[in-house]
């Protein structure tokens, strides 16, 4: 086998969202299509025009340490803890080192989110002007860094074939994995730990992206304002938590035994050029990024039956992406069974991309779209480009090898595509 | 009023005990806080800070370095405290 073009394969899953602190948690809430949005019941939401969001369904203090919580933003503690999942998940029992089935030299973490400490930052901030100088916590910088989360997985695990944080919005996390997929595929490492991770629920983010109209400001129905594809829907609702998986390649997983979810078939990437923030509306940059994936790698359209969509519940961009995929499939669409699972998890920002990436994975291996929920009335432009799964979760083909699609787009017009088959 | 010797203790094992999650009992004036307690150049910051508030006193950066044990700190504070 070249060692520039070696297969990759899914060997651990962890995550801790809206809908339950673990993957299998998380799994079952998006089969069973329960929503994960709450009105928020803090002080500062009161003066909010947007009082709703889904915030993790476990506390992440409840699972690490104190000592060690309290030295963590937010957005790192997820990554933490999806981390050290995928990792018991994939069958490892001790950091790389101390477990002898990993060289530390061959072993990346690729973490990222789209904001970073945005907590640590503006609570440091508060304490600076309340209680002075001195006061300040010596582990702001460390916390807050954009590749804390991605530094502190590192630690864990005991990476030392490289530590990357990729930035590029909502697309961060899905960059992340195909950042990973491409250490592997070229030789760089044999293991990398990889997702995203998000922790926004704060005052400021929330009226930043209130102001700029992105939000549902749906706050008398708090469970049904996540709502892709329908025609009233009026923004994404802003969710948190963590999605991160183990990559591996498909010779090392063979050789120690592992059990493998998935092929990561590969990516495509494009850039808009159009907009900072809106989506170019006929789906030119999401188009590129689908072909880039086709001219990438040797995944056949036919066999792609399902899509977790990045549809944020947006005006504009939901319909881009389905536009997009018809254009460029063709007929092919019509077997792609197209889930946006935002419409229970809310927005993870840089966290989406990780998320769903489990979503789409576990969606191969157990062969089970989770469906779209709120879609009271269908989009006529969705239903003429794309098959939604809406209200219930679809039995995929139970035979044969199937791949799927993670879709990925972020403010500044960055799109990441993600493929996955059966193995 | 100035705190004891056995009050500050306590006090610094309270706070040793919130930073680094150390129990209690285990701070101790002969413990070393880098080598017995957990606690990192960074944390020690946090310590610092955490006792000035605490015992009304001002522990310069220059004289940190200087405080390696729990005793070490004790009678900084003894002496210093306002």
């Amino acid at each position: 086998m070249s060692s520039t073009n070696r297969t990759v394969v899914v060997t651990g899953i962890g995550a801790t969202t809206p809908l339950g602190g673990d993957a299998a948690s998380t799994w079952e809430g998006l089969v069973a299509g329960r929503s994960g949005v709450k009105p928020l019941e803090q002080e500062w939401a009161a003066e909010q025009a947007v009082r709703i969001a889904a915030p993790v369904a476990v506390e992440p203090t409840e699972v690490i340490p104190r000592p060690q919580a309290r030295r963590l933003d937010r957005s790192a503690q997820f990554a933490l803890i999806a981390a050290q999942e995928a990792w018991k998940d994939a069958g490892f029992e001790a950091k790389a080192g101390e477990d002898s089935s990993v060289d530390p030299d061959r072993l990346g973490a690729v973490i990222a989110s789209g904001i970073g400490g945005v907590t640590t930052l503006l609570d440091q901030y508060d304490v600076l002007k309340e209680k002075g100088v001195r006061r300040v916590s010596p582990h702001t910088v460390p916390m807050l860094m954009p590749n804390s989360p991605s530094a502190n997985v590192g630690l864990a695990v005991g990476a030392r074939a490289g530590v990357h944080t990729p930035v590029s919005a909502c697309a961060s996390g899905a960059e992340a994995i195909g950042y990973a997929i491409e250490m592997i595929r070229t030789g760089r490492a044999d293991i990398v730990v990889a997702g995203g991770t998000e922790a926004a629920i704060h005052p400021l983010p929330i009226a930043a992206f209130g102001n700029m109209m992105a939000m549902s400001k749906n706050n008398d129905d708090p469970q049904g304002a996540s709502r892709p594809y329908d025609v009233a829907r009026d923004g994404f609702v802003l969710g948190e938590g963590a999605g991160v998986i183990v990559l591996e390649s498909a010779e090392h997983a063979a050789k120690r035994g592992a059990r493998v979810y998935a092929e990561a078939v590969g990516q495509g990437i494009s850039a808009d050029s159009h907009d900072i923030v809106q989506p170019e509306p006929e789906g030119r940059g999401i188009s590129h990024a689908l072909q880039n994936l086709l001219e990438r790698t040797d995944l056949d359209p036919a066999e792609i039956v399902h899509v977790n969509a990045h549809a944020t519940s947006t005006p504009a961009g939901d319909i881009a992406e389905l536009k997009a995929l018809r254009k460029v499939f063709g007929d092919d669409a019509d077997h792609m069974a197209v889930s946006a699972t935002k419409s229970m998890t809310g927005h993870l920002l840089g966290g989406a991309g990780g998320v769903e990436t489990v979503a789409t994975v576990l969606a191969l291996y157990h062969r089970v779209a989770p469906p779209t929920i709120n879609i009271e009335n269908l989009d006529p432009e969705a239903e003429a480009n794309a098959d939604v799964v809406r209200g219930e979760a679809r039995k995929l083909p139970v035979e044969g090898r199937i791949a799927a699609l993670n879709d990925s787009f972020g403010f500044g017009g960055h799109n990441v595509v993600l493929a996955f088959r059966t193995v | 009023m100035a705190a004891t010797q056995e009050e500050i203790v306590a006090g610094l094992a309270d706070i040793v005990n919130e930073i680094a999650g150390i129990p209690v009992e285990d701070v101790q004036l002969d413990k070393s806080f880098t080598d017995d307690l957990d606690v990192d150049s960074l944390s020690m910051v946090e310590v610092v800070v955490a006792a000035e508030e605490r015992f009304d006193v001002k522990i310069p950066d220059e004289d940190v370095k200087n405080l390696k044990t729990v005793g070490d700190a004790t009678d900084y504070i003894l002496k210093h405290q306002g």
